[in-house]
């Protein structure tokens, strides 16, 4: 009896703390809602789009998430469709190609201006930085009428080298190279290296988690673009996966069907990309700041 | 294994000298430490030397070759970082391998060497792992590894303890001590501790504001340092510093009210300041110098450290550990007149 004296106060004292979880459950319900209310807008679309790729033409102005009659002939149409192939293959080539070269001439120029002194750096990274102010739709004339004189129009190279060096990769780079200590690269000139192998055997491994964070944001930036591919392209085989995408139909009608089906199966790279580096991503976006 | 002669050494940054005309050789096979405050310029001095700032004038002579426009890799030395400047993408083979990556030794033969000097430091089943399994101490022999692995003509260390802790400094002290007098090369150690630099070094480098102050064994500059700033700066805790004044027959007079029979020829009239370590200050010990009231003790077991207010301020003196005086105790502090050291108090430079 003795003892259970003793206990009741400490109990009683434990259902008093008990008592203030309320409010803070409650908290956390309204985040869980706000979250899952973001979460359904976020995959709404997707959803959406998945099911108007399994709908027949004329159920497709039908908003019923689940058709009546589903189908895969869209999916067999759009991968028996050659061109299909073709604007896939240069999607991957573009985003392939402007990844890797955004990844070595970023992170050099990066490098180059966070690890070494010289006259004007300060003012070169500040032009380049003031670049991002200056949006893609101002940029894509005097883009076109370079390509016009160089003869790049509906070429590879016109699509990508807009894109081949950017200043956000840039900006993200040199503040990852702060993080290498100078004694490192000292400490690599010592024994032997010249600065091309400082940088790429001693810098560039410790800044791997923003390489992978670039390197995501411009492949999945590359393989989405749309203004400027479709507007340096001319031929039906040139185009990228989203302009080719967006020209299924004709211009009495536009088979949604077909282009959501198209999307559906161009978003599974993005999505192999999103799942393997996931952590990349997330790591990549609290670490610059910015969303790629 | 090499010397090394630095022959009046400037650097500049914009229009500000930072180190004035240094002056300095370094005998083969001899440790010699920097020490100084921050901002001395004694990591400047081995930077230099190491071939990571430029020199704006001067000379710095590796093994009797001239190494001024030289890269850091052709002028045969290897330094160890504060901070080890190990990289943390590579095992500590690749690490201590490091070094040899511009070698045209075959394979066979560098990894024979980086086993040599694992086994040397200790480190063999180590090889494998990567730096963040090892512990500050280990990563430190990495370091020592690494610049082991190329043999150079000279080693540089800049202030490769201060990041461990004290226990283990202490410890690495010892092995580098000893890795010195079993290898037997040429080694210049930067360092701010006091106790280090002492340890170490058969010979010390007081650096001051950009200028060397001093240049000596161990005991030279304990014993006899060359002025206030070297009596100061070498020992713990510090020499009590006293003013006074020159009368007739050696004999001063402090400011605090005794008087010192002092030998030599002190000319008559001038002011001086005399310096006596805290060990050759004693309670009781005659001619009384210094009187006054314990007001803080602190017991290190083996002695106590007393603070003793006098009108000039406090001085420190060393008692025994068994029974050292009391707080509030009046005692009368002496010294022996040849621990007194003598300094000229317009320039601080030593009179005797």
């Amino acid at each position: 009896m003795a003892v259970a004296e003793q206990i009741r106060p400490t109990t009683d004292a434990l259902l008093k703390t008990e008592a203030p979880k309320r409010p803070r459950n409650l908290g956390q319900f309204l985040r869980w809602l706000l979250l899952f209310i973001g979460g359904i807008a976020m995959v709404m679309p997707i959803v959406y789009m998945l099911s108007t790729s399994l709908k027949w033409p004329h159920e497709v102005y039908n908003l019923k998430l689940i058709p009546d009659e589903p189908t895969i002939e869209n999916y067999t149409y759009v991968l028996e469709d050659g061109r299909f192939y073709w604007w896939f293959v240069n999607s991957l080539v573009i985003a392939l190609i402007t990844t890797v070269c955004n990844v070595i001439f970023d992170s050099l120029v990066g490098y180059t201006l966070c690890k070494f002194r010289f006259p004007g750096r300060y003012i070169i990274f500040i032009a380049i930085l003031s670049t991002l102010m200056i949006p893609t739709e101002m940029l894509v004339i005097p883009w076109y009428l370079m390509s016009q004189q160089f003869g790049w129009l509906d070429t590879y190279w016109g699509i990508m080298f807009p894109g081949l060096m950017t200043a956000f990769g840039t900006f993200l780079m040199k503040q990852f190279f702060e993080t290498v200590p100078d004694d490192f690269i000292e400490a690599a000139r010592i024994d032997g290296l010249n600065e091309l192998q400082i940088w790429w055997i001693v810098a560039m491994p410790l800044v791997k988690p923003a390489l992978a964070a670039l390197a995501i944001f411009v492949f999945l930036g590359n393989w989405t673009a749309f203004i400027w591919p479709l507007i340096v392209t001319n031929s039906v085989e040139m185009y990228t996966l989203p302009v080719g995408l967006s020209s299924f139909g004709d211009e009495a009608d536009v088979a949604w069907e077909l282009i959501m089906t198209g999307a559906a199966i161009s978003t599974i790279p993005t999505l192999i990309v999103f799942l393997i580096f996931q952590r990349f991503i997330i790591r990549g976006v609290v670490m610059a700041g910015l969303k790629g | 294994m090499a010397n090394l002669i630095l022959r009046d050494l400037v650097k500049t940054y914009d229009k500000t000298e930072v180190l004035h005309s240094i002056n300095l050789e370094v005998e083969d096979g001899e440790f010699v430490v920097f020490v100084g405050p921050s901002g001395c310029g004694k990591s400047t001095t081995l930077r230099m030397i190491a071939g990571l700032e430029e020199i704006t004038s001067g000379v710095i002579e590796i093994d009797g070759r001239v190494v001024n426009n030289l890269e850091p890799k052709d002028r045969d030395i290897a330094m160890v970082f504060q901070n080890y400047a190990i990289y943390p993408h590579m095992s500590v083979r690749k690490n201590i391998g490091f070094g040899l990556r511009s070698s045209n030794a075959p394979k066979p033969e560098k990894e024979k060497r980086i086993e040599e000097v694992a086994t040397l430091l200790g480190m063999n089943d180590l090889l494998d792992r990567k730096p963040s399994q090892l512990s500050g101490g280990q990563r430190q022999r990495v370091a020592i590894g690494r610049a082991m692995v190329r043999d150079p003509a000279v080693f540089l260390f800049d202030e490769p303890l201060s990041n461990l802790d004290a226990q283990l400094r202490t410890q690495m002290r010892l092995e580098i001590k000893k890795l010195h007098q079993r290898v037997g090369s040429t080694i210049v150690f930067v360092t701010h501790d006091q106790v280090e630099a002492m340890t170490m070094a058969d010979r010390i480098v007081i650096m001051k504001d950009g200028h060397i102050q001093q240049v000596g064994t161990p005991a030279e500059v304990y014993h006899a340092p060359a002025n206030i700033f070297v009596a100061t700066f070498i020992g713990a805790p510090a020499m009590n510093m006293i003013p006074g004044r020159v009368n007739g027959g050696g004999a001063v007079t402090l400011a605090t009210g005794g008087t010192v029979q002092l030998g030599g020829a002190l000319p008559e009239g001038r002011d001086i300041i005399i310096g006596i370590r805290p060990e050759d200050l004693l309670p009781g010990e005659t001619p009384g110098v210094l009187r006054g009231e314990v007001n803080v003790r602190e017991p290190l077991g083996h002695e106590t450290l007393i603070y003793v207010g006098t009108s000039e301020g406090d001085v420190i003196a060393k008692a025994d550990g068994r029974t050292p005086p009391e707080i509030g105790e009046v005692v009368s502090l002496g010294a022996h007149p040849d621990n007194i050291h003598v300094f000229d108090a317009a320039t601080g430079e030593a009179l005797a």
